[in-house]
């Protein structure tokens, strides 16, 4: 009998804790389904409609705002594989004087105030035409994206026994064969896991956006800042536009499920 | 054939005759990371070197100022309010985080459809944008479409603010922080207890240990790794928060919630003072850098421990 009270007291205690979680969620679904004139009757019983989306999608600026995000998001990861896939190697397999002192270094960019690196950046890239632009972007952003890849990746090729390379070179095979061939297709699904939580980390910056960029460049969340803050608010169509913006990342969260652990503590976790 | 390769292997595990190009390999491969790293530097000397003089972006000239800025900081009143707001969120933030992302990582770790279920449910807030779990909770609490004011009103409630009024301001950010950052702390804990052995467990259900007792002396300090991680993340994240508090006040009513973020932010683009803004980021950078070095240092640690070095 105290063991079943104990339990149904735990249930509810998750269903308070999971209302509050996702109720926002549910209530935003349903706002975008609502007609304006349904709005400031906040009841659940309501004729729902496109028309929000229609809305959304009747302009090409929502799509801007998200064709700016895909551009410097893959735009920073893409830079950052190409540059962190070997550092990470290399961190991971030679053991070299000031290899964990240059591993920390990289580290300790994922903590830097962002607001510390906008300041002088927001000078610099006045003075060399970057500011307002994809590439300064993308070089601002791979600061939050390579860190992360170079750390998570370690661990990946650290759980790669050498032997395995050994055998192969003795084989025949050059170093890079050995590289390409064997160890790459290893560390795939690490490096599709780790590029995945970098694009989330990526997708959802502010701070660089807002301050970086704004006019030419906007990307969804700096866009969605200044849509609540203009005077003439539609709740549904705001509620669709949030939607909408989050869908992907929830869905990339999802699929990379497996390795959130590990990602999210940079490695440190073997979830 | 193959020990000639051999011999070359031999040679690469870097013995100390081996040739300066196999020896330099690893610098030349982390050399691409290493260029973006020095332009990563470069705005962390700027700023130094900017904090020294009285920038602004008010006038094209600026004139070299010495410790004009610090020395300013530490005498202002709303520096010192600034970091009380700051260690005060941080604190409170990764408090509550921690605290309930254990109790909920516990719950879940359940066998039973409930929990099952919620496990990757209630990770969703996670990874939407801080600024847009902002927005979300506006829509939830602002007074003419808001469910939650209008409960709130249901129950007789129909002065609560939310961000809008100063002693409630800080009890919604946080409630926006917890929304999306609990599951953080829940996901590692819950990745701690469910690689627990089985085991001790079993041995203390049979001696009659109470729940309390196991989770005291067992559970707890093997999770420990993994929950010191996790504080430590919140609290260096929490410390540098900009993204919820801008989006909801924009550090108000007031000076409410002027963190330091909030206060460089303002300093440099509404006073348009960019020397005077950079010091109260530099002296927050400093008390990060010394808790990630602390991280390092354990995490260092725990890894050693783990492979039994």
């Amino acid at each position: 009998m105290k063991k079943k009270i104990i339990a149904i007291l735990q249930n509810v205690a998750l269903l308070l804790y999971a209302f509050y979680a996702i109720f926002p969620l549910v209530w935003l679904i349903i706002l975008s389904f609502k007609h304006d004139r349904d709005m400031f009757n906040t009841t659940f019983i309501f004729t729902p409609t496109l028309e929000n989306y229609r809305a959304l999608f009747s302009d090409g600026e929502y799509i801007g705002y998200f064709l700016d995000n895909i551009i410097v998001s893959f735009g920073a990861i893409a830079l950052s594989i190409v540059v962190g896939v070997p550092a990470a190697y290399a961190l991971a397999r030679f053991d070299f004087k000031g290899r964990d002192g240059i591993a920390f270094t990289f580290l300790s960019f994922r903590f830097a105030p962002e607001i510390l690196v906008v300041l002088p950046l927001f000078l610099l890239y006045q003075e060399l035409g970057l500011y307002d632009t994809y590439v300064g972007l993308i070089w601002v952003f791979q600061v939050l994206s390579l860190p992360l890849l170079i750390w998570i990746l370690r661990g990946y090729f650290e759980d790669i026994s050498v032997e395995v390379e050994n055998a192969a070179r003795l084989d025949g095979y050059s170093w890079w064969q050995v590289f390409m061939k064997i160890v790459m297709p290893l560390i795939r699904p690490g490096l599709v896991a780790s590029a995945l939580l970098s694009l989330i980390f990526v997708w959802n910056n502010f701070t660089f956006s807002l301050l970086l960029a704004g006019q030419d460049v906007t990307t969804t969340t700096v866009a969605m800042l200044q849509y609540v803050a203009s005077d003439t608010v539609h709740y549904g169509q705001m509620a669709g536009a949030v939607l909408i913006s989050s869908l992907p990342i929830i869905i990339l969260a999802l699929s990379i499920q497996k390795h959130l652990v590990r990602g999210l503590s940079m490695g440190s976790v073997k979830g | 054939m193959a020990t000639e390769v051999y011999e070359k292997l031999e040679e690469e595990q870097l013995t100390n005759k081996v040739p300066l190009k196999i020896k330099m390999r690893p610098f030349i491969i982390l050399g691409p990371a290493f260029l973006l790293t020095i332009g990563i530097l470069i705005p962390f000397g700027m700023a130094i070197y900017f904090s020294l003089t009285n920038y602004s972006f008010k006038y094209a000239d600026y004139v070299f100022v010495g410790l004009e800025n610090w020395l300013s900081m530490f005498t202002s009143a709303n520096f010192w309010h600034s970091v009380g707001v700051t260690l005060t969120y941080a604190g409170l933030a990764t408090l509550i985080e921690t605290l309930l992302g254990i109790g909920i990582a516990l719950l879940l770790n359940r066998e039973n459809f409930i929990s099952r279920s919620l496990r990757i449910v209630l990770i969703f807030p996670l990874v939407i944008a801080p600024v847009i779990a902002t927005i979300i909770w506006q829509l939830m609490t602002n007074n003419s479409v808001g469910i939650y004011s209008d409960w709130l009103r249901q129950l007789g409630i129909s002065n609560f603010n939310w961000g809008a009024d100063p002693s409630t301001a800080l009890f919604t950010v946080l409630l926006i922080d917890a929304w999306v950052f609990t599951p953080f702390v829940t996901i590692l804990v819950l990745a701690g207890l469910r690689s627990l052995p089985k085991a001790p467990f079993e041995s203390a259900m049979i001696d009659g240990g109470s729940a309390w007792f196991t989770f005291k002396n067992l559970t707890l300090p093997m999770i420990m790794p993994m929950l010191i991680i996790a504080v430590l993340f919140r609290l260096m994240l929490s410390l540098q928060m900009f993204d919820i508090i801008f989006a909801l006040t924009r550090g108000g009513p007031g000076d409410t919630l002027m963190t330091l973020p909030l206060t460089a932010y303002t300093e440099a683009f509404t006073y348009k003072e960019l020397g005077v803004s950079l010091p109260f980021m530099l002296i927050l950078w400093v008390f990060v850098y010394f808790l990630s070095h602390y991280i390092v240092k354990y995490w260092t640690y725990t890894q050693n421990k783990a492979s039994g070095k």
